[in-house]
């Protein structure tokens, strides 16, 4: 088990296995994203009040779920970072901010394009589109301080703080601007409760997250696997990499 | 050396308690804040001038000063907390005193801790004190300015907090000062939202008990979390430099 932990904090492993399992992910993502968002685009119902303007779900739902699902996962990875200094879990907070953040855009985007029909405006001072705005401005803080610290450790560590502050403060401002004002439905999937929407409709939007997840997974891989290269070039297995590429 | 007449010599011996260092070091925030004064005053006219815009910028209707009025004030002490920030570290970093202060036996969050209150007392409470004038000015009245001055006095303390933590992160970057407010502006938000929430259930007539209460708890959370965060923050950034 120990033997596992300290693989997977070296850059080299990683950069071997994720390779492996990469096709996987990016097969089975747009495989899955295809067949959620055709099924949902396409063959599910129409819903009763809002018409075919509530399909913009397909696309809307998935993205606003990962934009916070990779805040969390970034939050853990600072820990990581600072607990154990695991080399890994920076480059994976340093690879998938930006995904983080043009996902963050793309749920607010589409938020506005089905805003128009449904609440007849693009754009409303409501609580979740409020959140989802702060998120935005975290994530862009995140990448701001990253390129601001030349150090590459140093970065890496104070980005994690202010990660951890911020993941602090998610569930503090998400309250708070949920008393403050409120027009957006309650969420869409609960753990704890049945979908309150037919099959036709949750199983395709569930396919699409779930797409939608792996994708990510391959992308986070790519990036990781870029940033390691940068990192580790003075090493001896990133030249072999690299000339057995080329030769 | 007379060691009685100087605590700060003192304080780099270890021999005294964490108590006696934080009362150390708040007293000489407080010493060299005072023997810059203009420095003091800066953040107060900053203040004064954004509060001004408003009725310029705006409108200058009674109505509308009566309604947006507390936001106003809020909004203009949050940016003048904030501009005032850079300098909670900036100067002590600069001559060294920092790194000294990160050397002390005493843990650092306690002293940070002293050393944000010091920030408050210089910023926050000024702001809260003028805020009856400028209440007057933008024809709040009596009972709203009332709990406006409660919110400031509860809520500054809360942004000099957060603020610290923004403000190590940023130690000796090149412009650190735009950054500094693109980090902390969005943790600033559910201070604003509950400190002109308070005001506005206020002048409604509603009771404000549940409001204040909420923004006493912010209190206690960023007292007790946001000095570990800065004192984390403040050992990375001088290991960077």
């Amino acid at each position: 088990m120990w033997q596992f932990f300290h693989k997977l904090g070296s850059p080299k492993w990683f950069f071997g296995i994720s390779a492996r399992f990469m096709p996987w992910l990016l097969a089975g993502g747009v495989l899955l994203l295809m067949a959620g968002v055709v099924w949902g685009l396409a063959f599910a119902p129409k819903d009763y009040l809002q018409g075919n303007s509530y399909r913009i779900i397909f696309i809307h739902v998935p993205t606003a779920f990962m934009a916070q699902s990779i805040y969390i996962m970034m939050a853990s990875a600072a820990v990581v970072t600072l607990v154990w200094r695991m080399k890994l879990a920076d480059v994976f907070v340093k690879a998938v901010t930006p995904v983080g953040l043009v996902l963050t855009f793309l749920a607010l985007f589409t938020g506005a394009v089905w805003g128009k029909p449904t609440w007849g405006t693009w754009w409303i001072w409501d609580a979740r589109l409020t959140s989802m705005l702060i998120l935005l401005f975290l994530y862009g803080g995140v990448i701001a301080l990253d390129r601001a610290i030349n150090d590459e450790k140093s970065a890496a560590r104070a980005v994690a703080v202010l990660v951890l502050v911020g993941v602090v403060n998610i569930p503090i401002i998400k309250y708070s601007v949920e008393w403050w004002n409120t027009l957006h439905q309650p969420a869409t999937f609960k753990l704890t409760e049945k979908p309150s929407m037919p099959a036709e409709m949750w199983v395709p939007l569930l396919l699409s997250v779930l797409g939608l997840y792996m994708i990510f997974g391959w992308l986070a891989c790519i990036r990781m696997q870029t940033e390691i290269l940068s990192r580790e070039q003075r090493t001896r297995w990133v030249k072999e990499f690299v000339m057995k590429g080329r030769s | 050396m007379n060691t009685e007449a100087r605590p700060e010599a003192r304080l780099a011996s270890g021999s005294v308690g964490a108590l006696a260092a934080m009362k150390a070091v708040f007293a000489r925030d407080m010493k060299v804040a005072f023997r810059q004064r203009q420095d003091l005053l800066n953040p107060l006219l900053f203040f004064i001038m954004v509060v001004t815009l408003f009725p310029l910028g705006v409108s200058p209707e009674v109505s509308f000063l009566r309604e947006a009025g507390a936001g106003i004030l809020w909004v203009a002490a949050l940016l003048s907390v904030l501009l005032s920030l850079d300098h909670l570290f900036r100067h002590d970093f600069d001559d060294g005193t920092l790194e000294q202060l990160v050397l002390q036996p005493q843990p650092l969050f306690l002293l940070i801790l002293a050393k944000t209150l010091a920030h408050w007392m210089l910023t926050g409470l000024p702001l809260v004190l003028l805020t009856p004038v400028l209440g007057v000015m933008v024809h709040l009245d009596g009972n709203s300015i009332a709990v406006l001055c409660l919110t400031l006095l509860i809520g500054t303390p809360v942004l000099s907090l957060i603020g610290a933590i923004g403000a190590a992160l940023t130690l000796g970057l090149r412009s650190a000062g735009v950054l500094l407010s693109l980090l902390i502006i969005p943790l600033y938000i559910p201070v604003l939202i509950f400190g002109t929430g308070t005001v506005a259930a206020a002048a409604e007539g509603a009771a404000v008990g549940a409001y204040v209460a909420l923004m006493g708890a912010f209190l206690m959370l960023a007292l007790t979390l946001a000095p570990f965060a800065a004192a984390a923050a403040l050992k990375i950034s001088l290991s960077n430099g």
